[in-house]
């Protein structure tokens, strides 16, 4: 939403944009501008200072701790290793005296991670082996230099700082204000080295270590250097993803050849693909995969972070891969990591698998699952900066029903406010909005306006005065409120760290504070970066104050903290009861607790369009499912062909929400022509049969944490095609989606995985075997979809003009049979709106079909929850003609009338009519 | 599980007639003959035939959706609405027990719990005023409209009239310039000839005067250079002025003075004639404090040695000063003598002839009133060609006008040089039609160009219901600006609203009576006033 400026900024953006769309590099920090990324990344492998104290070592039950010393500087880092639960290892690294506190992330464990005994097998002077539990997994401590390798029988799964690339810059006093105690202090406690000592202190001061200056930016570094960088090896992995959000492929490149990707959440204008620079938010969680293992690296820490990645088989060629393999000369493949933060401490949580769900679980225990949403925020979202008045709105509304359209939410931009105050709205264009949120409540649906962090500077403003009076702003860094230009012109970011301003903040929605909200009125979070048009890399100084700690040390949890007090206050308002809906743009890990992510303001291309899928596959695999990208591009007009291939491919994506930029012609989708209207009123409507299924893989993702959107090689792990696979994917175990994203396509080849399996296009009921790339001709209406043989898709497919008002309508089961005849699938059936479900009042069926039976088992018999909901029809698709096909439930028996379709064997039984809770059998005879 | 579905029941048709009509639910009147109770249904398609129980059994049968008029079984069927009281309607089976109340007789909800309030009777009560409220204004706007043709008819036909006159008058005046053409281009060839004559005689006059002043400086050099006063300037004398060096290379030797002087040591003041026209460009006084000479020459010397090159530039940037007091002076004499014409020589040149040689006299009296004679007929000549270049202007402004495509019966003709402005918010609106259209903010700021005439854009059947503007001021990183303005139909011609439902696209409403439909026709046209 970033780029119609207050007139302040025109010249500027006149000045950057020159006639080009692409992102203006310059605007950002390159590795060699970040002075402690250039240092760090200066540090030469295989030199490492660092060695194990070993005669300090303790074990207890529950840690293991350990004194790390630098024998250059003698510096000492206290390391603690924890077993926990599940099969994961932390490790934890800090200064074992550091001068004043480092920065450790809270709030984003959802608690402190239980953990299990560790227990030492040996021990000598070279190191000691420690047993992680059962699974007869160790872990090696060498001494000298100090070295950490986990090892599960003969393999080594994963080794720290084997490269020697272990950085810690220890807190120190400014040399040319005063004499270094800690030095001293050292001199004190260990005389025996006076020489070393004497080294430390000619320790040379690099440029950029107390001062540093980006463009006309100059960050203060109060603290001085603080870097933290640990190296991690990984034999047998070639294949690492993850850490997003970066506009990249799927797979993780190796960054060798220029920079390492970085998380520092950034609001980057009309941003670049297929580059490793930051983006609007961070998650510092990596999966590494082979055919054997599927492991992850969670290296929590919220300061700019910066990633490495190299690979010992990275340009090789397949043929001089083939000629290592024939010659038996190959060396096992390696991929090598290295994270470096600007500050904080070291703890990383190695997640050790072994399979891709083991590893979502893993993650899930850390930092807790998807938050379950409202189910009709799974449905379609019209945006547009801006819907311009209440007649707007009233009028895009009546044109969905005009031209029978479902859509479930309405969207307000930044111009419904008064002048950009929030929570405010424009007096003129938006005077009743009871009024019109009330019109649509009467239809069933609801509304999305904008909350943005950053609070009009103005003391007619009721939320800035209350901010102001009650100290709640960050502070610069000479003490002051922090003041930056966003779209109100001179703004305050109130600090979101504070659990008091984060409860504050939650008030303001509750109806009586939020003046014109009703209960179908949700918030939008943008510009939680926080965006600041006039600071450093537009976002915030680094040396801005958070109570007593740095902006620099909790950049990247800004946006979630945001992002956590307004879900909290849309609980809040309806004490408790309601499922909250909040959108963000900034991230870190454990955002996706509050609910839903997009990818910011991409651009109306057809490389939007494609990145959109390895974009929120690596959100996915971090656990943040609920993701989208604006449908149609944000910046520029889509042509007509680009906008209908997005709206098929969003309409197979978690977040579905069309958005368009101020500049932007109209582009609601009845407006180009009726030829159009069709392909988009049908692409959003098989949207809407599918919600059941969405709701259940939701209902999934917050129990076990596992991705809805997922990459194919999650669930075909050991498939090595499957592998840089992201122009397709499978939502859940069981759709194969590959879009159309070519323009001009008349065919795409699609993967379909599995040897044994089959796979059914869901238009046509066409069988395929897997294992095979299939090619599809493909027309305008063409969205190439496919079900796994062997599962059971319930969908609705009576479609109304909102989820709501399908509340009460009745299932069709598909059920596609595998090649053994067999099929499962589940129903989740709550009230869709409250957290009952969390009281058991929910319905969750299992549908199995196996030997010509085909049964509903209840998976929560203790569950309470009824619903009008019935079965109207079953197709069974790779089926053979029955001769009679009977009903079985409580209240009896009867026979079912049926149409076999011999050409497709597709069975259609007619009417079974029974409840949706109910348990029943129908047998084919 | 299915709770409801009955199929057939009693529907009561038109609050008049009261009579009752057996038919499945949803289905309309015109249709009832497909739907025969007890006797197989065919879907409407043909496309299969099912027992009659089966319609609006809640199960979706056939393709077309025809044997769901009456639920929300079929993804593409639709429910028809009796509507009694107000209009009947069609509404997508989706709407069919949505819990939204879609019929105002609220057939559609039937199942759904939701409680619907028979609407029709206050529906069609409104409407019914509302079409009267609408006839109303039509009647009185086409009333209004009627009269608007014939104003336009007649202001049509008072605009052809005039054109012609306005034709004729042309032709008139384009004899006439030519007539004075030809007496201005006889009255200005004696004036010529007398001019150059005055002027060669001035000319003449001047060549004397300098010839006169050159002797008298040569005198003066001849007395400044005869240092030794013998009468003679010596190969000596003329050596003390290295100035003449004919080569300039710092070296006048006697060799070179002497072939100066003609070959000979020393010449006498007849002989020093001929050496002073060679010498003369060169020469420097020794003392120009002591023999000052004229003011012009001194500077005139000066500029050549100080500004070489740049010579050329030097008036311009010299002029003006002495320039404006002269301004001021011919200005009062303008003013003074009225009729005082100077003498057609450029102002330059005419300082310059002032400054060294006088003024130039006064034309003699003939050749003033020849002078006289021939501005008379420039201007009279100038004075025609201009009405004449009015009138094909008035002829090109008319022949638009007459042309412009105001209407079937020219109804929108009003309209063209009026303006209508409407104030909102922050803006002043104003619709110049067949012109442009533009913005202005309320508290200051400049005008934007909103579009200019483009086209009427109305669909095919009614074309002149839409204007559209195009091409005003640029957008930054977007189109022009352009404007629709929607016509409908009032007693006013007033512009009603204008929005920007797309950035930089506007949109305008505009009452006008010349849009306004016969009452007496429209009445068939029932389906118009049905969309309203």
């Amino acid at each position: 939403m970033l780029a119609r400026m207050g007139p302040v900024l025109l010249l500027w953006l006149a000045v950057c944009l020159s006639g080009s769309w692409a992102v203006d590099k310059g605007n950002f920090k390159t590795c060699d501008q970040s002075a402690f990324c250039k240092r760090q990344r200066a540090m030469k492998p295989g030199e490492s200072p660092y060695r194990a104290l070993l005669e300090t070592m303790e074990l207890t039950n529950t840690r293991l701790t350990l004194q790390l010393i630098n024998d250059n500087n003698k510096v000492r880092l206290l390391l603690e290793l924890y077993r926990l639960q599940g099969n994961i290892t932390r490790v934890k690294i800090n200064e074992l005296k550091p001068l004043k506190p480092r920065y450790e992330v809270p709030d984003v464990l959802i608690r402190e991670p239980s953990t299990e005994p560790l227990s030492l097998l040996s021990q000598d002077e070279n190191g000691v082996v420690l047993s992680l539990g059962a699974e007869s997994q160790r872990v090696i401590v060498s001494a000298r230099p100090f070295r950490l390798d986990i090892v599960e029988g003969r393999d080594v799964l994963m080794s720290l700082n084997s490269r020697g690339l272990l950085g810690f810059e220890h807190l120190r006093m400014r040399k040319d204000t005063q004499a270094d105690p800690e030095a001293e202090n050292k001199e004190g406690t260990d005389p025996a080295n006076p020489a070393e000592t004497a080294k430390e202190e000619e320790e040379k001061v690099e440029d950029g270590m107390w001062e540093e200056t980006f463009k006309s930016h100059t960050d203060s570094k109060p603290s001085g250097p603080s870097a933290v960088s640990l190296d991690f090896s990984l034999p047998g992995v070639e294949h690492v993803y993850g850490i997003p959000e970066h506009a990249d492929t799927l797979k993780l490149k190796t960054t060798d050849s220029g920079d390492p990707y970085r998380l520092y959440n950034l609001d980057v204008f009309q941003y670049e693909l297929y580059n490793p620079m930051a983006l609007y938010g961070a998650v510092p969680v990596m999966l590494a995969h082979n055919a054997q293992r599927t492991m992850g690296i969670f290296w929590l820490n919220a300061a700019e972070t910066w990633v490495d990645i190299s690979s010992n088989t990275a340009g090789k060629t397949v043929f001089g891969k083939m000629l290592d393999f024939v010659q038996g000369s190959s060396e096992t493949p390696q991929t090598d990591v290295r994270w470096i933060s600007e500050s904080g401490i070291i703890d990383v949580f190695l997640m050790l698998g072994p399979t891709p769900r083991d590893v979502f679980s893993q993650y899930a225990s850390l930092t807790g699952t998807q938050a379950f949403p409202p189910l009709a925020s799974l449905g379609y979202h019209q945006c547009r900066w801006n819907y311009n008045d209440q007649e707007d709105v009233r009028s895009v509304d009546a044109g969905f029903d005009e031209h029978d359209i479902p859509y479930d939410f309405i969207w307000l931009d930044i111009e419904h406010t008064d002048g950009k105050r929030y929570f405010t709205w424009d007096p003129h264009k938006f005077a009743s909005p009871k009024e019109m949120l009330q019109g649509l409540l009467d239809k069933k649906r609801k509304m999305v306006a904008i909350v943005d962090p950053h609070i009009k500077v103005d003391t007619n403003y009721k939320i800035h005065n209350e901010i102001r009076s009650r100290g709640f702003y960050v502070k610069n860094k000479d003490g002051g409120d922090y003041e930056g230009w966003c779209w109100p012109g001179n703004a305050g970011y109130p600090d979101f760290t504070r659990p008091d301003m984060r409860a504050w903040w939650a008030s303001q929605f509750a109806y009586d504070q939020y003046e014109g909200s009703m209960e179908n009125l949700y918030t939008w979070n943008d510009m939680n970066e926080p965006s600041v048009f006039n600071g450093p890399e537009v976002t915030m100084h680094k040396d801005a104050m958070h109570e007593s700690w740095e902006h620099r040390d909790v950049h990247n949890l800004y946006g979630l903290y945001v992002h956590r007090a307004t879900a909290e206050g849309l609980v809040e308002r309806s004490g408790g009861v309601e499922r909250p809906f909040v959108l963000t743009r900034a991230f870190f890990a454990g955002s996706q607790r509050y609910g839903a992510v997009w990818t910011g303001d991409n651009a109306a291309e057809w490389d939007h369009l494609k990145i959109s899928i390895p974009m929120c596959l690596s959100l996915g695999l971090v656990g943040i499912s609920f993701c989208g990208a604006d449908v149609g591009g944000f910046f520029k007009s889509p042509s007509t062909e680009l906008l209908v291939r997005w709206y098929q491919t969003g309409a197979y994506q978690p977040f579905f929400r069309a958005h368009a930029h101020l500049d932007t012609p109209r582009r609601e989708p009845w407006l180009f022509g009726p030829e159009n209207t069709a392909l988009i009123r049908e692409a959003i409507r098989q949207r809407y049969t599918f919600l059941p299924y969405w709701y259940q893989l939701f209902y999934l993702a917050y129990h076990t944490g596992e991705p809805v959107m997922r990459p194919l090689w999650v669930e075909y792990p050991q498939d090595p095609a499957t592998f840089a696979l992201d122009d397709e994917f499978l939502l859940g175990r069981d759709l194969l989606v590959h879009p159309v994203t070519e323009e001009g396509a008349r065919g795409v080849t699609a993967y379909l995985p599995g040897k044994h399996e089959v796979w059914f296009d869901i238009h046509t009921f066409q069988k395929h075997n897997g294992g095979q790339n299939l090619y599809i001709p493909v027309t305008m209406s063409s969205i190439p979809v496919f079900q796994r043989g062997g599962s059971i898709i319930p969908r609705k497919l009576r479609v109304r003009r909102s989820s709501t008002c399908m509340e009460n309508d009745p299932y069709t089961l598909y059920v596609a049979l595998d090649n053994q005849r067999t099929a499962e699938g589940e129903l989740y059936i709550d009230d869709g709106h409250t957290f009952n479900y969390e009281k058991k009042e929910l319905i969750h069926r299992k549908f199995s079909f196996a030997n010509g039976v085909l049964s509903s088992i209840d998976l929560e018999p203790n569950a309470q929850f009824t619903t009008k909901s019935w079965v109207e029809r079953i197709i069974i698709l790779g089926a053979s003609k029955p001769s009679m096909v009977t009903l079985k439930t409580a209240d009896g028996e009867n026979q079912l009338e049926f149409d076999f379709d011999a050409s497709m064997s597709v069975l259609t039984i007619r009417k079974p009519g029974m409840n949706a809770g109910a348990d029943w059998t129908v047998t084919l005879q | 599980m299915v709770m409801f579905g009955h199929f057939v029941l009693l529907v009561l048709i038109g609050g008049a007639m009261s009579a009752e009509v057996l038919r499945p639910r949803g289905v309309p009147l015109s249709k009832r003959q497909f739907y025969e109770e007890d006797k197989p249904f065919t879907c409407l398609d043909g496309s299969r035939t099912i027992p009659f129980d089966r319609v609006n059994d809640d199960y979706c049968d056939c393709v077309d959706g025809s044997d769901e008029p009456g639920t929300a079984a079929c993804p593409n069927g639709n429910f028809h609405c009796t509507n009694a009281g107000f209009r009947p309607a069609f509404i997508p089976s989706s709407r069919v027990n949505d819990g939204i109340c879609d019929c105002c007789d609220t057939t559609d909800e039937y199942n759904s719990g939701v409680d619907c309030q028979n609407t029709c009777r206050e529906l069609g009560r409104k409407e019914k005023e509302e079409l009267q409220k609408i006839a109303e204004i039509a009647k009185e706007g086409f009333m209004f409209k009627k009269q608007l043709i014939q104003e336009a008819k007649q202001g049509l036909e008072d605009k052809k009239s005039k054109l012609g006159d306005v034709q004729n008058s042309k032709k008139d005046l384009e004899e006439k310039v030519e007539a004075l053409r030809t007496v201005k281009e006889t009255a200005e060839q004696p004036e010529k000839e007398a001019k150059e004559r005055h002027l060669k005689a001035w000319e003449d006059q001047k060549a004397v005067i300098r010839m006169e002043k050159d002797k008298a400086r040569m005198a003066d050099m001849f007395l400044e250079l005869d240092d030794d006063d013998d009468g003679f300037v010596s190969v000596a004398e003329l050596q003390s002025h290295s100035e003449l060096d004919p080569d300039s290379d710092a070296s006048f030797t006697e060799a070179e003075a002497q072939g100066l002087l003609g070959g000979v040591d020393k010449v006498d003041t007849v002989a020093f004639e001929t050496v002073w026209n060679n010498i003369k460009e060169k020469y420097v006084s020794e003392s120009t404090v002591d023999v000052p000479p004229p003011r012009e020459t001194t500077q005139e010397e000066t500029r050549d040695t100080s500004l070489d090159n740049d010579s050329e530039n030097y008036p311009d940037e010299d002029i003006p000063e002495e320039e404006d007091d002269e301004d001021m002076d011919e200005d009062d004499e303008d003013m003074e003598e009225g009729d005082y014409k100077a003498p057609p020589t450029s102002r330059t040149e005419d300082k310059k002839d002032d400054d060294e040689e006088g003024a130039m006299p006064p034309y003699d009296q003939e050749t003033q009133t020849l002078i006289d004679t021939a501005q008379k007929a420039r201007d009279e000549f100038n004075e025609a060609e201009k009405a004449l270049r009015e009138v094909e202007d008035q002829i090109r402004n008319l022949e638009k006008e007459i042309s412009f495509d105001f209407g079937p019966s020219s109804e929108f003709a009003y309209l063209y040089s009026q303006c209508y402005e409407l104030t909102t918010g922050e803006y002043v609106y104003r619709l110049c039609p067949f012109n442009r259209v533009s913005q202005k903010p309320k508290f200051g700021g400049s005008e934007t160009n909103l579009g200019t005439w483009g086209k009427w854009a109305g669909p095919e059947d009614n074309i002149y219901s839409v204007m559209k503007y195009e091409h005003g001021t640029g957008c930054w990183q977007g189109p022009n600006r352009s404007t629709t303005v929607k016509l409908t139909c009032g007693k006013e011609t007033v512009v009603t609203s204008t929005s920007e439902p797309s950035r930089c696209e506007y949109l305008m409403e505009f009452t006008s009576p010349a849009i306004c439909q016969d009452p007496a026709s429209s009445d068939s046209g029932h389906a118009d006033h049905e969309e309203l």
